[in-house]
Parts: structure tokens; C-alpha cells; sequence
């Protein structure tokens, strides 16, 4: 907390954005990162706790609704919870009925489960912030970062994912040639075979970007915006221990900044599922 | 913010969580509701066949209903007819019965007239036998006279 002497705003900030990360030190022990340069000094080999036990807790809630309505579904009258989940589920495979049009199982519950999980993960946002790192700092946690998506861990995990459904697919449909061709063979195309030649370069080199940007985008964009609006509610908590003046602005603030947030959150989890359902069609379609 | 193995450990819960949805949560659910969606339409089909069934059954309580009130004026009608020829008929009968017996009253008082009739003629001629007895005085051979009385009593 910022009341604390021992923590000033800077150190406050910089808590906060501290996962709680487990891996080696260097001197060959494993534990607890304290602080970011431990945490760094770990290297790949190491892993956010926090960032994982909300991610997996959040997608077992969103598995264990889903699967008890999923249970109950009947071609009956639909009931309080099954309502609401075939809201949902019709919601998410109406926006891939309009996106895709080819014949895939897999991308209806892909965007449906991507749907839900970046949404709970987004809401984990709208919790005040400081609430859940002061009840780890009560069970002995000393660092507790809530939202997932603000790790780019996390939005790149299911970014490469996606890319490797989406190379897969390529792959899959058009063959290693047809996916290799739509590598090198545009956007300069030529009759001529020693164009053709080279072409490649510029082709391959155009075409690779923009294949590997799809998921760094898609993941950066989330993180982006998740990892902005934490940022702010941090600011903003920042205000309340600056005197009663400040703590109402502070909490005024806090209400509104929570308000547009809700925008944000349920905006970028359907942006994720929409550029997923979008990037999955192109890899099925021929160009 | 490092790069680290919670990138791999993301990726697979990723995994898991969309093969379990794939699995478990996506089909019941969607087979659902397009049992639902076909259960709805075939409802509305049925609803739309009993509304017609009914219309139908309508029509044809209407017809029935109208040819029931066609029959039992029918019948009314025939009642009616019957009753007149009835009534008629009684009174036909009736007639012939009283001309009947006026037939045979009138025969009776025919008949007894006569025989009054023949009675007054036999006490007439008696009479008349006594008086010309009387008148001339002498004794008539009623017996030797008969046919002459016989005569005069059908003169009478």
C-alpha cells in the first residue's frame, strides 16, 4: 500500500506490475523471485504462479458452468443458467456463422472458449486492486497479480495457439505447396518463372511479416489494453492516500474509470474471438 | 513482464480448455438447441394443422347443424301435413258415420212409420168394418167380406 513507509509510489507501482514468479536463481536454488531483477535474473525457465492460477481457475469456472449447462441442455424449456449459456453460445456462433464459412468443428468452441476466458480474465480488472494482493499479503504471498491478460505471457500463450491452428489449418487445406506458394508467390506475382525468382525474396519477406504479426497483434493488442487500464486503476489508487479531498476524487474516479472499463473488457475478449474466427477462415480459404 | 515458461504453460491450458469445450461443452449444448429449434417448428406445424383441423371440424359441425334444422323442419313440416290429413281423415269419417246413421235412423223411422202405418190401417179397416157393420145394421160375414177389407185397407 502506498500508506505504508516502507513503500513509495514508485515502489507501489512496481509491485504491483511484479508477477509472482517461481524459477531457479542463480545460485542454483528455486524459489520465489523477490523483485523484478530476481525475477528476470531467472530467465525462460521460470514461471508466473499468479498469472497461472487465475488463468487456470478462471477457464475451470468458465469449463465447469458451461459443462453443467451443457449437461442439463435439453430440447425442453431452458432454465435460468442453460438461458444464459445458450445466450452465449448463440451469440459466439452467430459472429462465426458470419465470419467463417467453411466446414470446421474446431473454431466454434475455439472462439466460444476464448470468448469466455478473456472476458473472466478481463473482469478480474474490474476488482478493485488492491484487494487481492493485500489477501495473498495476508496468507504470506508477497507479490499477486490478478489479471491475467496483463501478462503478455498469457495473451501470447494463446496467440501462438491460435497461430499454430492457423499454419496447421494452411497447411491442411492447401497443402505444403499451396501454404508455401502463398508465402512467396505474392503480393508480386509473375508468369515469368525467373520473376518468379525473384520476386521471392521480397514476396517471402512481405508475406512472413505479416503472417508472424497476426499473432503478435492479436496478443499485444489484448495485453495492450488490459495492461493500460490496470495501470490507471493503480494511478488512480494511488489518490487515496492523499487526504479525504483526494480519496473521494479517487473513488469517483475509480467508479467511472470501472465504468468505461467494462467497455474495454468485453470489447477486446470479442475482438480476440472475432480476429481469431477471421484469421482461421483466411487460412482455409484459397488466395 | 518476462518472456518465460508461463507462455508454454498459457499454451496448454489453451489446449486443454478449448479441446474440453470441444468435447464436452459445444455439442450438447448446440445439439439442443437445433433439437429445440426443429421441436418449435414441428410444434408450429402441428399448431397450424389443428387450427385448420378445426377449422374443418367447423365447417362440418355448421353443415350437420344445418342439416339437422333442414331435417326437423322436414319432419315438422310432414308432422303438420300429417296432422291436417288427419284431422281430414276423422272428419271423412265422421261424415260417413253420421250419414250412416241418418241411413239408419231414417230407415227406423221409415220402417216404424210403417208399421205404424200398417197398424193405423189394420184399426181403420177394424173401425171401418165395425162402423159399416154398425151402419148397416146387419151382420157382416167378416170372413166372406175379407178380400173386400183386405182391398180397402190398402187403399188407406
Amino acid at each position: 500500500m502506498a500508506s505504508s513507509e516502507a513503500l513509495t509510489t514508485t515502489g507501489y507501482i512496481k509491485h504491483h506490475l511484479q508477477n509472482l514468479t517461481f524459477g531457479q536463481h542463480p545460485d542454483g536454488t528455486w524459489g520465489i523471485a523477490h523483485g523484478a531483477a530476481e525475477a528476470k535474473a531467472m530467465g525462460f525457465w521460470a514461471i508466473h504462479l499468479d498469472t497461472m492460477f487465475w488463468s487456470v481457475l478462471l477457464g475451470a469456472l468458465f469449463i465447469w458452468v458451461f459443462r453443467r449447462a451443457a449437461v442439463k441442455a435439453s430440447a425442453g424449456v431452458p432454465s435460468g443458467l442453460l438461458n444464459f449459456v445458450e445466450w452465449v453460445v448463440e451469440f459466439v456462433d452467430d459472429n462465426v456463422r458470419g465470419s467463417f464459412s467453411h466446414k470446421n468443428d474446431l473454431v466454434a468452441p475455439l472462439a466460444l472458449t476464448l470468448f469466455v476466458w478473456v472476458l473472466l480474465m478481463n473482469t478480474m480488472d474490474l476488482v478493485p486492486v488492491d484487494w487481492l494482493p493485500e489477501l495473498a499479503k495476508l496468507m504470506g504471498i508477497e507479490y499477486m497479480k490478478v489479471v491475467p491478460t496483463t501478462d503478455p505471457n498469457a495473451t501470447f500463450g494463446m496467440a501462438l495457439g491460435v497461430f499454430v491452428l492457423t499454419v496447421f489449418y494452411s497447411i491442411k487445406v492447401k497443402g505444403i505447396g499451396g501454404f508455401t506458394a502463398e508465402l512467396t508467390m505474392q503480393p508480386f506475382a509473375a508468369k515469368n518463372p525467373i520473376l518468379k525468382i525473384l520476386f521471392l525474396p521480397a514476396n517471402f519477406f512481405l508475406e512472413f511479416v505479416s503472417l508472424v504479426s497476426k499473432p503478435v497483434s492479436l496478443s499485444l493488442r489484448l495485453f495492450g489494453n488490459l495492461f493500460a487500464g490496470e495501470m490507471i486503476f493503480i494511478l488512480i489508487a494511488l489518490l487515496f492516500s492523499g487526504g479525504a479531498v483526494l480519496f473521494i476524487a479517487g473513488g469517483v474516479l475509480q467508479w467511472a474509470w470501472a465504468v468505461f472499463h467494462i467497455l474495454i473488457v468485453l470489447l477486446q475478449a470479442f475482438i480476440f474471438m472475432t480476429l481469431t474466427i477471421v484469421y482461421l477462415e483466411m487460412a482455409h480459404s484459397h488466395h | 513482464m518476462n518472456i518465460n515458461l508461463t507462455l508454454i504453460g498459457q499454451s496448454l491450458a489453451f489446449v486443454v480448455f478449448v479441446w474440453f469445450c470441444m468435447k464436452f461443452v459445444w455439442p450438447p449444448i448446440v445439439t439442443a438447441l437445433n433439437d429445440r429449434k426443429t421441436k418449435i417448428a414441428d410444434g408450429l406445424a402441428a399448431a397450424e394443422e389443428g387450427q385448420q383441423a378445426k377449422a374443418k371440424a367447423q365447417e362440418h359441425a355448421e353443415q350437420v347443424t344445418s342439416e339437422a334444422k333442414e331435417q326437423a323442419q322436414e319432419i315438422i313440416r310432414r308432422a303438420e301435413k300429417r296432422e291436417t290429413e288427419m284431422v281430414e281423415e276423422a272428419k271423412g269419417n265422421a261424415r260417413t258415420e253420421g250419414d250412416r246413421i241418418l241411413t239408419t235412423a231414417r230407415g227406423e223411422i221409415d220402417k216404424e212409420a210403417n208399421m205404424a202405418r200398417e197398424a193405423l190401417r189394420a184399426q181403420v179397416a177394424a173401425l171401418a168394418v165395425t162402423g159399416a157393420s154398425k151402419i148397416l145394421s146387419r151382420e157382416v160375414d167378416a170372413e166372406a167380406h175379407a178380400k173386400m177389407l183386405d182391398e180397402l185397407i190398402a187403399e188407406l
